[in-house]
C-alpha cells in the first residue's frame, strides 16, 4: 500500500462567523476536531482611531473612546479623561467622582451581561442572552438619561462628567440595584450548575498565573487564576478607596471560574453602585476652572469673560501641558490604559490605547491548542473580545 | 387502512377501486396530516421556545401568527436554489429530498388506532429501526456534496453520532419487543393495556421506566436537537451541514427534520405510553377517541423536546461520544439481560 500523507484540515473561523465576536478571523488547523493551531487575524475593524486622536482636540477625542470597546464605553473615555486630569492637574469634585464611579460600574455590568450570555450562547445555551438583554435595556436608558445617548455616551469630560443626574434618576438605578439581583440569580440557574455547561468549560482554556503574567492578562482573565489584581484596590482611581467592595478572584484559571468570577462581579458593582448614590451629595459635577470646562449657558448671557471661554474651548479647545503621562482604569475587560503625550499644544502629540482584549487574544494560539473545536467559541467567550479596541 | 378505504368507497359510491389507488390514498391520508403538522409544530416550536426566552415569538402572520410557517414556506419556495460551483450537483439536491423521504417513510408504522395504520408489518418496529437510521444518509450526503469544510465538518459529526445512538435505541426498542413478545406496533400497543402501576396503559410506569428515559435522550441525538445539535452547532460550524444550501433544498431539511421529530415522539408515545391507548385503563377514558390520545402523547414530547431545546447547552463532541457509549449503552445493555431473564424465568414460567 502506498504511503498516504494525512494532512490536516484548515478552516476559517470567521470573520463571518455567528461566534466569532465581531470581526475576528481565526484560521484554524485541525487534525479531526481537535485544534493544532490558532491563528488570529486581527485589523478587519481597523479605524485608525489613535491617529485620528492626534488630529482632534482633547475634547473632541473623547468619542472615539467610546467607540473602543462599544460595549461599555465609559470605562475607555474614563481612562483618557484621567490621562487629560493627571497631566493638567485638575480637581475632580466629589460628586462627579461619585457620578463617574456609578457610571463605571453600570458600563462593569452592561459587560458582564454581555460577556455572561454571549458565553453561555457560545456553548449552546440560547435562553440567558434574552433574559440579560432585558437587564442591559434597563441600564442603557440610565446611559440615556445622563447623556442622551443609549451607547456611544460621550459623558465623562476632563474635571468630572458633562452634566448632573437628571431628577429622580439615583431613585431609578437604587429601584435596578433591588431588582437585578434575583435576575440575575435567574440567569445563573440556567447556566452555572447545568451539568453541560459544567462540562463544557471546566477546565477548558487553564492559564496559570505565570503564564497570565506572561502573557499580559489583566482583568478578569488573571484574577481567574487565584490573584486579587483589580486596579481599583490596587492602584485606587476616583474614589474606589472609600468604597466597600470585595475583590474576586477565581481558583482554576478555567472558563468556569471566568464566568462565575464575572457572574459575582455584578453582585459587588451592584453594591458600589448603591453605595454611590447613598454617599454622593449634591455639589458640582465638573471642575470649576473655566479652562478646561465650559460654563453653563446662563452665565455665557450675562458674562463676556463666559463667552469667551465657551468659544475658545468649542473652536480651540484647551491646551495640555507638556508631557507624558499613563492613566488606565479597571475596564471591566481587564486594565484600559491610555499613553498620552502632549507636546504643549490643544491636540494629543501621541495618544496610545492599552487595549485589555488585544494580549488575551493574542494567547489564543497558545491557550487553544489541544483543544476541540467546540471549544473554541467557550474560549473566546471567556477571553471577552470585543473588537473595536483590539482593532482600534 | 387501504382495505377500510377501499371499503369505504365501495360502501358511498358502490364501485370498487384499484387496490393500488386504495393504498396511495391511504398513505396520502397520513403523509399530508403529516406535512401540515411539520408546519404547525414549527409554529408550537417557536412560541415554546419564545416563552422561555420572554419573546412573543411568531404572532403577526395569522391569528397568533399561526400562518408564519405557511408564509415561511412561500418565501423559500419563491427564492433561487444556489448550487454552490464546487458541488456535486446531483448528490447536493438528492440530499435534502433523501432527508424529507427518510423523515416521511417511517410513518407507515405507526399506528394512530386500532388498524389505522398505512401498512400493519409483523415487523414494524425493525422498519421504523431501519427508516431512522437511513435518516443520516441525507446529512451525510449533504456535507459530502456542498464541498465545503464547515459542511464536511457536519457530515461527519452526523455520522459518528447517529451510530452511536442508533445502537442504544436498538437495544431499547429490544427490552419493549421482549415484553410486547411482538415486533408488530400495533401489538405491542395492545400488550401495554394496563401494564404499568395503577392500571397505566404503557410500560413507561414499570421497571422499563429508565429505558424511556434513555430512549428520549437518545431520540433527541437522534433528531439532531439540542443538547446533540452538534451537526448544525451555530456557534461552531455555523450551519454544518446545511450551510450551503439555500430556498427549498434548505426547507426540505426541515421538513424532514421535524417530520422525524413528531415520528420520535409517535415513537415513544407507541413504545412506552400506550400509543392510542388513554393514559388509564378507566371505562370512561375509552370514549375519547384513540387517536386523539396519540396526539395528546405526541404532543407532551414534542413540548419537551422544545423545552429542553430552550433550556440547555451543547455537548461536545467528545463528551456526546462518551455519554452514547459509555453510558447508555452500558445501561441499556444491563437491562435487555435483566428483561430477559424475567421474560425467560418469571413471565414464563408462570405463564
Amino acid at each position: 500500500m502506498a504511503e498516504v500523507d494525512i494532512k490536516n484540515y484548515n478552516i476559517n473561523f470567521g470573520p463571518q462567523h455567528p461566534a466569532a465576536h465581531g470581526v475576528l478571523r481565526l484560521v484554524l488547523e485541525l487534525d479531526g476536531e481537535v485544534v493544532e493551531r490558532a491563528d488570529p487575524h486581527i485589523g478587519l475593524l481597523h479605524r485608525g482611531t489613535e491617529k485620528l486622536i492626534e488630529n482632534k482636540t482633547y475634547l473632541q477625542a473623547i468619542p472615539y473612546f467610546d467607540r473602543l470597546d462599544y460595549v461599555a464605553p465609559m470605562n475607555q473615555e474614563h481612562a483618557f479623561c484621567l490621562a487629560i486630569e493627571k497631566l493638567m492637574a485638575i480637581e475632580v469634585p466629589e460628586r462627579g467622582s461619585y457620578i463617574r464611579v456609578l457610571f463605571s460600574e453600570i458600563g462593569r455590568i452592561l459587560n458582564h451581561i454581555m460577556n455572561i450570555c454571549s458565553h453561555a450562547t457560545d456553548v449552546g445555551a440560547l435562553t440567558p442572552m434574552l433574559w440579560g438583554f432585558e437587564q442591559r435595556e434597563i441600564l442603557m436608558e440610565f446611559y440615556e438619561a445622563v447623556c442622551g445617548a443609549r451607547l456611544h455616551a460621550n459623558y465623562f469630560r476632563p474635571g468630572g462628567v458633562h452634566q448632573d443626574l437628571p431628577a429622580g434618576l439615583d431613585q431609578r438605578i437604587l429601584d435596578f440595584c433591588d431588582s437585578f439581583p434575583k435576575v440575575l440569580k435567574d440567569m445563573e440557574s440556567l447556566v452555572v450548575g447545568n451539568r453541560i455547561f459544567k462540562q463544557r468549560n471546566v477546565g477548558i482554556g487553564k492559564v496559570s498565573f505565570a503564564e497570565a503574567c506572561d502573557l499580559g492578562f489583566t482583568g478578569a482573565m488573571l484574577r481567574g487564576c487565584d490573584t486579587p489584581w483589580d486596579l481599583r484596590r490596587s492602584q485606587p482611581y476616583e474614589l474606589y478607596n472609600r468604597l466597600d467592595f470585595n475583590v474576586i478572584v477565581g481558583k482554576e484559571g478555567d472558563c468556569y471560574d471566568r464566568y462565575i468570577l464575572r457572574v459575582e462581579e455584578m453582585y459587588e458593582s451592584i453594591k458600589i453602585m448603591r453605595q454611590c448614590i447613598e454617599q454622593m451629595k449634591a455639589g458640582p459635577v465638573s471642575s470649576i476652572d473655566r479652562k478646561v470646562t465650559p460654563p453653563p449657558r446662563a452665565e455665557i448671557k450675562t458674562s463676556m469673560e463666559s463667552l469667551i471661554h465657551h468659544f475658545k474651548l468649542y473652536t480651540e479647545g484647551f491646551k495640555v501641558p507638556e508631557g507624558e503621562v499613563y492613566a488606565a482604569v479597571e475596564a471591566p475587560k481587564g486594565e484600559f490604559g491610555v499613553y498620552l503625550v502632549s507636546d504643549g499644544s490643544n491636540k494629543p502629540y501621541r495618544c496610545h490605547v492599552r487595549a485589555p482584549g488585544y494580549p488575551h487574544l493574542q494567547a489564543m494560539s497558545h491557550i487553544a491548542k489541544g483543544h476541540m473545536l467546540a471549544d473554541i467559541p467557550a474560549l473566546i467567550g471567556s477571553f471577552d473580545i470585543v473588537f473595536g479596541e483590539i482593532d482600534r | 387502512m387501504a382495505d377500510m378505504i377501499y371499503n369505504f368507497f365501495y360502501w358511498l359510491f358502490g364501485i370498487e377501486i384499484y387496490h393500488f389507488v386504495a393504498v396511495i390514498l391511504s398513505v396520502l391520508l397520513v403523509a399530508l396530516p403529516v406535512l401540515l403538522a411539520v408546519a404547525m409544530i414549527v409554529w408550537v416550536d417557536r412560541k415554546v421556545w419564545a416563552a422561555i426566552q420572554i419573546r412573543k415569538g411568531p404572532n403577526v402572520v395569522g391569528p397568533f401568527g399561526l400562518m408564519q410557517s405557511f408564509a415561511d414556506g412561500l418565501k423559500v419556495f419563491l427564492k433561487e436554489t444556489i448550487v454552490p460551483a464546487g458541488a456535486n450537483k446531483f448528490l447536493f439536491l438528492m440530499a435534502p429530498a433523501l432527508s424529507l423521504i427518510f423523515g416521511l417513510v417511517g410513518w407507515a408504522v405507526l399506528p394512530f388506532a386500532e388498524g389505522y395504520v398505512v401498512s400493519d408489518l409483523n415487523v414494524g418496529i425493525l422498519y421504523l429501526f431501519a427508516a431512522s437510521s437511513l435518516a443520516v444518509y441525507g446529512v451525510i450526503i449533504a456535507g459530502w456534496a456542498s464541498n465545503s469544510r464547515y459542511a464536511f465538518l457536519g457530515a461527519m459529526r452526523s455520522a459518528a453520532q447517529m451510530v452511536s445512538y442508533e445502537v442504544s435505541i436498538g437495544f431499547i426498542m429490544l427490552t419493549v419487543l421482549m415484553v410486547a413478545g411482538s415486533l408488530n406496533l400495533s401489538e405491542i400497543v395492545l400488550a401495554q393495556k394496563s401494564a404499568g402501576l395503577f392500571g397505566f396503559n404503557g410500560y413507561f410506569l414499570t421497571p422499563l421506566m429508565p429505558m424511556f428515559f434513555i430512549f428520549f435522550i437518545s431520540a433527541l441525538a437522534e433528531t439532531n436537537r439540542a443538547p446533540f445539535d452538534l451537526p448544525e452547532a451555530e456557534e461552531e460550524i455555523v450551519a454544518g451541514f446545511q450551510i450551503e444550501y439555500s430556498s427549498m433544498s434548505m426547507a426540505l431539511f426541515y421538513l424532514g427534520e421535524y417530520a422525524n421529530i413528531i415520528l420520535m415522539c409517535g415513537v415513544m408515545s407507541v413504545l412506552f405510553f400506550g400509543g392510542w391507548l388513554p393514559p388509564f385503563d378507566w371505562a370512561p377514558l375509552y370514549y375519547v377517541p384513540p387517536a386523539l390520545w396519540l396526539f395528546f402523547k405526541m404532543f407532551i414530547f414534542f413540548f419537551c423536546f422544545s423545552w429542553v431545546k430552550a433550556s440547555v447547552p451543547r455537548f461536545r463532541y467528545d463528551q456526546l461520544m462518551r455519554l452514547g457509549w459509555k453510558v447508555f449503552l452500558p445501561m441499556s445493555l444491563i437491562w435487555v439481560v435483566l428483561t430477559s431473564a424475567y421474560v425467560v424465568f418469571i413471565k414464563h414460567a408462570a405463564g
